[in-house]
């Protein structure tokens, strides 16, 4: 238990996948305009990296270590991580219409998020069990919202902002990534 | 210069639509291994080899390929040749591998390569879509030196390895972590938007025609190259 707590502080604060790992940037940086979509966002991505951490760890174990196949593991998980925001878009379209109204614009852009196939990937370096796989995940996605989230906040605030002619745009956002970064520099004593 | 031409097509991937800088795609890879220069051309030409071939395969199956399946055809082709040249790292340039690490098989995900693959190689010829990627890779590797080397000055006070500043020089470590990588890019391209934005300035009170070329198709092309 305490192992699994240990696997989750460290993957959401201490090695903050967009903070300091630079896994997931592009909707970082994309689509974090407004709280609301940035929330979307990430409850779309916490869905689907727990689903896809637990299946990857499944396939890794039970197929491709038994087949000795270990070297196809980008291949064979990046189809599995497609297919599977694929068939979480419609088996939510099917089942829980509301839900897919509130995620639905976000799902497809998950598959070209690269924390995604990363924490997929670091599971594997890492070693972890199918339970620490999908607790890694998890708690992986809840740093990506949890950033997300802030960075949106300060995004609309900065909105109000006068900000130099040179530094409007990426450039703001980028500086304002740099403080957040420092910030989660300071959890590292957690652990 | 003629469009679709080798050299047309080396100019718009190192300068005109550079990845890093113009287009601002890629930057996981961008912002993650730039920690030294060395790092950041090591990883800049390992996509760069990805590219051109990931480009002239899709280029020549480009008519074999539905359209409906064409994403995930493009994957699996990308897939593959990373998965090929990570074993090469593996086998030849070990350090370059144990440096780059998780990024290598990440390059799957990287925009700049399916980007490309969707945006030109699927609709051109094989010897376009060939310096198509050669040019786009080198930008990449150009754009991924430059911050490589800003953030090793000054955080190690080296460059490639040479010593550059005096010894008596105190390096700034926050830089080769992960806030001086936020904080390189911002300021790179901050530096950028304001030799942009000096230039718009001139080519308007000098050469109306100048401008309007160079500040037009500069646009279009970014535009265009995302929403194909």
């Amino acid at each position: 238990m305490k192992e699994l707590l240990m696997i989750a502080i460290g993957a959401a604060m201490v090695n903050n996948v967009v903070l300091s790992q630079f896994l997931g940037l592009c909707p970082f940086l994309g689509v974090s305009k407004k709280i609301d979509t940035a929330a979307g966002m990430g409850g779309a991505v916490i869905f689907v990296l727990t689903l896809s951490s637990l299946c990857t760890s499944l396939i890794y174990k039970f197929i491709l270590v038994k087949a000795g196949m270990e070297y196809l593991k980008t291949i064979v998980f990046i189809l599995v991580i497609a297919a599977l925001v694929q068939l979480v878009e419609m088996v939510l379209k099917k089942m829980m219409p509301s839900l897919y109204r509130a995620l639905g614009v976000y799902l497809p852009l998950i598959t070209t998020n690269c924390a995604v196939l990363g924490v997929a990937i670091i599971n594997v370096q890492n070693d972890y069990n199918i339970l620490e796989g999908t607790v890694n995940g998890f708690a992986s996605a809840v740093g990506f919202t949890i950033s997300i989230v802030l960075m949106a906040g300060l995004r609309e605030k900065m909105e109000y902002n006068d900000v130099p002619k040179s530094f409007q745009g990426m450039p703001i956002v980028l500086l304002t990534a740099m403080l957040m970064s420092i910030a989660f520099c300071g959890f590292s004593g957690i652990i | 210069m003629k469009a679709n031409s080798p050299v047309e097509r080396l100019y718009n991937g190192i300068v005109k639509e550079n990845p890093t800088f113009v287009m601002m795609i890629g930057m996981c890879p961008t912002l993650a291994v730039t920690t030294s220069a060395s790092n950041g051309v090591g990883m800049g030409l390992t996509t760069t080899a990805i590219l051109v071939a990931s480009n002239m395969m899709i280029s020549m199956l480009r008519k074999m390929i539905p359209d409906s399946v064409r994403m995930p055809a493009y994957i699996g082709v990308v897939a593959s040749f990373v998965t090929i040249v990570e074993f090469l790292l593996k086998a030849y340039l070990p350090d370059l591998y144990s440096a780059l690490g998780i990024y290598i098989p990440l390059i799957v995900v990287n925009c700049i390569i399916l980007g490309r693959a969707e945006a030109y190689a699927g609709k051109n010829p094989v010897l376009p879509s060939l310096f198509d990627g050669i040019g786009m890779g080198l930008g990449f590797t150009v754009g991924l030196f430059s911050i490589g080397a800003v953030r090793e000055l000054i955080g190690a006070g080296e460059i490639l390895g040479f010593r550059i500043l005096p010894a008596s020089y105190e390096p700034v470590t926050i830089f080769i972590m992960a806030p001086g990588a936020f904080f390189v890019l911002a300021l790179l391209v901050a530096l950028q938007n304001k030799v942009r934005n000096a230039a718009g300035n001139k080519k308007k009170t000098a050469s109306s025609s100048c401008g309007s070329s160079g500040c037009g198709g500069c646009g279009n092309t970014a535009c265009s190259g995302k929403n194909q």
